[in-house]
């Protein structure tokens, strides 16, 4: 239908292809019946392929959809797979015949991609949208060759979270310095509490305990530097983080390595643990009215004073144009639409464990917790994005994440822990 | 597969199918014709795309897998697959901290099959062969565990053993601070909390294997024994093993096979943390995900081919002499 695409042979008319000929040209609809879709593109339909498989996100993504279709009167065919699945799937699936947009996430991971020339740049959605977004949301779309190639949605901050009931009932005052954390956990320890609830069951909760350190003592610059692999492991600067977890480390959560983040967020809402330090999602665990809004939160202390607590952990998730989109015009007014405060205002009125990634967006509706988010991202100097979206994320699942459980499990051994991840790194950063 | 037989109901894949220079079958010739050209075609197309898709999927992945294990490659574009030589298998050997663990375990993991579920499943045989009272339903309690998939013994077991809030836990109170017992995450543990559950089901898997066995041994041997003055045990230690060898046999390759494809239940426990790694896992951690290391994980799953084969070939070997000299 569309003149101005010429369809290139896809996997699927390949596939078609042999098994054409495995069956000799019998014309049996076997093989092909899975090319269900149709492919040539219809200009009043726009493909999105979603990880939003949960309820809550799933619902909130619906009525954005639903509000553009009204708007422009552009259908959004939406492909929800499983928020995982679509994640591992993630690379056959933009080298296959992807939708025209999908859900990603900012940083190292979708630069990544960009690079690799599996998708399209967005400078002119961004020439609409810029003025919505603060600095820090630019910087985050932005490839490594300067273009825009991501929309943010949302954003949710890591931060140490607490219950305000608990801190009331010992009179515990919230720390800004790491001496004043440490004696915290010393004193809920002698009060009968765990000082701080702690799951790395599924690995990837120590990394942002690891980021936290890292950047409160190293300063972001350093941070950056150590996860695009230019910095090294062996440093005394790493090694310093590394000695100041093993300082708290006797006041975290027996047996991290065999729970997860849930089972370690029910044990702090149900006022066992004193504070667990996490992405705001784990407010998704609070399911009492009450316990919600006993929740708290404060950013993790300061530990260098020349750093402060200026770095904030804000990863962010929203969507980028696959290669060669089926409707072009149609992917480019969505992404537009999607990058308007209204859009971000939909989202959030469903799902409010996270923030707005645009500065313009309505906050009037946003919880007190919210709110707070929102005040600590936008008034950060800089925002990471959390160690497995950061660097590469072959490096942080098959290295840093045994290795960090090694560590949990193990301090006294971090010189040989470092060594060998400052060895693998080598390999795979000098790869690719 | 419907496609071989459909395909020969359609009159068009006849002459398409037809080999040149064949005689048409109207025209008889000297040997006689056991097959129409019909039924040639059938069985041709029969064995035909099954051998094209088993050495698609079986031989050329294998193939290319052996030879992706000298590359880097991140998945994609071809144009990214760069030749290294020995640097995955050097790197293997020296710097990854998973790989000699892994080895390991996949070894523990057939030692302990092999030496505690399965003379308990050859014990169960023996006791549920004596026609005792409720035989079926002693049977199918141990069998249930061998119909289900490794993943749903994986998620059981995990109740289980999760320390918070896990059965063993809360019934002993290790779940409190001072004296905990993380089954899943420690590593001395661990891996002896999964073979539990592993040998749970594998004792039942051998039990219906040792069944089999026993129901084909001889009666009249029995009877000979007995008459001969035999204890229960000195017929079993001298006359119904013995007779059981061509199942040990069976029991000892299938132990191995399930020892070398050990994931399904690790991989749903704790995903091969620390203490449960095994060389399944280490490939499918690198080769699956959003930048894989194709070329490495390659290499991990050469390294799994070749303890394979060394245990497949002298098999084999083995096999083949025997049904030479029959």
């Amino acid at each position: 239908m569309s003149d101005l695409h010429l369809p290139s042979p896809s996997r699927r008319t390949l596939l078609r292809g042999i098994g054409g000929a495995a069956v000799l040209g019998a014309g049996i609809p076997l093989l092909s019946a899975c090319g269900g879709s149709g492919t040539a593109a219809d200009p009043k339909t726009v493909t999105l392929g979603s990880n939003g498989s949960d309820a809550v996100p799933k619902k909130a993504y619906a009525e954005i959809y639903a509000a553009f279709t009204k708007q422009s009167g552009i259908t959004v065919d939406v492909n929800t797979k499983d928020h995982n699945t679509f994640q591992e799937q993630i690379n056959a699936y933009l080298q296959g015949t992807p939708d025209d947009v999908f859900n990603w996430f900012a940083g190292y991971r979708m630069q990544f991609f960009a690079a690799k020339g599996l998708a399209t740049p967005l400078d002119d959605v961004w020439a609409k949208i810029g003025d919505n977004f603060p600095e820090a949301m630019k910087k985050l779309s932005k490839g490594a060759d300067g273009k825009y190639y991501f929309v943010p949605l949302d954003t949710y901050p890591w931060a140490v979270f607490y219950r305000k009931s608990v801190f009331q009932k010992h009179g515990y005052t919230v720390p800004t310095k790491w001496d004043e954390f440490v004696a915290l956990c010393k004193q809920m320890k002698k009060d009968g509490l765990v000082p701080i609830a702690f799951g790395d069951k599924d690995a990837w909760p120590a990394l942002g305990t690891f980021d936290q350190l890292n950047f409160r003592t190293n300063g972001y610059d350093f941070h950056v530097d150590l996860m695009a692999g230019k910095a090294s492991w062996t440093d005394a600067k790493v090694r310093k983080a590394f000695d100041l977890w093993a300082e708290i480390l006797p006041y975290h959560q027996d047996g991290a390595v065999g729970r997860t983040w849930q089972d370690a967020a029910q044990s702090m809402l149900s006022g066992k643990a004193g504070m667990y330090l996490l992405g705001s999602f784990v407010g998704q665990q609070a399911t009492d009215k009450t316990i919600q809004d006993d929740l708290d939160f404060f950013p993790f202390p300061e530990i260098s004073p020349e750093f402060g607590q200026d770095t904030v952990e804000a990863p962010t998730d929203g969507y980028m144009m696959s290669k060669s989109p089926k409707n072009h015009a149609g992917a480019v007014k969505l992404l537009e639409f999607l990058g308007t405060p209204e859009a971000e205002a939909l989202y959030l009125k469903a799902d409010s464990s996270v923030v707005a990634a645009s500065s313009t967006a309505d906050t009037s509706s946003y919880t007190a917790l919210q709110k707070k988010a929102y005040d600590m991202i936008s008034g950060a100097k800089s925002l990471t994005q959390f160690m497995d979206r950061d660097s590469r994320p072959d490096f942080t699942s098959t290295v840093m994440q045994p290795a960090l459980q090694k560590f949990i499990r193990d301090p006294k051994g971090i010189d040989g822990i470092l060594s060998s991840v400052e060895r693998q790194k080598k390999t795979i950063f000098a790869s690719s | 597969m419907t496609t071989g037989t459909e395909t020969t109901e359609t009159p068009t894949a006849a002459p398409l199918a037809s080999p040149s220079g064949v005689a048409p079958r109207k025209r008889p010739t000297g040997h006689r014709r056991l097959l129409t050209r019909r039924d040639r075609i059938t069985l041709g197309l029969m064995a035909g795309v099954p051998t094209i898709l088993h050495v698609a999927l079986v031989w050329l992945t294998a193939l290319a897998s052996i030879a992706l294990a000298f590359t880097t490659w991140d998945g994609i574009g071809f144009d990214s697959i760069k030749w290294v030589g020995l640097d995955n298998f050097r790197e293997l050997f020296t710097t990854n901290p998973q790989f000699w663990p892994a080895v390991q375990h996949n070894v523990i993991w057939f030692v302990v099959l092999i030496l505690l579920p399965t003379p308990f499943g050859l014990f169960l045989a023996v006791q549920l062969d004596k026609k005792i009272r409720f035989s079926r339903v002693y049977q199918t309690a141990f069998f249930l565990p061998v119909v289900m998939s490794m993943a749903v013994i994986g998620f059981v077991w995990q109740l289980i053993y999760n320390p918070d809030t896990g059965l063993i836990n809360s019934v002993i109170g290790a779940n409190t601070p001072g004296h905990y017992i993380d089954w899943i995450g420690d590593p001395d543990l661990n891996l002896w909390a999964i073979l539990v559950a592993a040998s749970w089901r594998h004792a039942g898997y051998m039990m219906i294997l040792y069944l089999a066995g026993l129901k084909s041994v001889d009666p009249a041997l029995r009877e000979a024994s007995a008459l001969d003055g035999a204890g229960e045990w000195q017929t079993f230690k001298n006359v119904i093993f013995p007779t059981l060898r061509p199942t040990n046999t069976v029991v000892l390759v299938v132990t191995i096979i399930e020892a070398l494809r050990a994931f399904d239940l690790v991989f749903v426990f704790n995903k091969g943390a620390q203490g449960t790694e095994l060389l399944s896992i280490l490939v499918t951690n690198n080769i699956i995900g959003e930048s894989s290391r194709i070329g490495y994980g390659s290499a991990i799953a050469v390294v799994l081919l070749v303890i394979s084969l060394a245990v497949i070939v002298p098999y084999l070997i083995a096999t083949f002499r025997k049904e030479r000299r029959a």
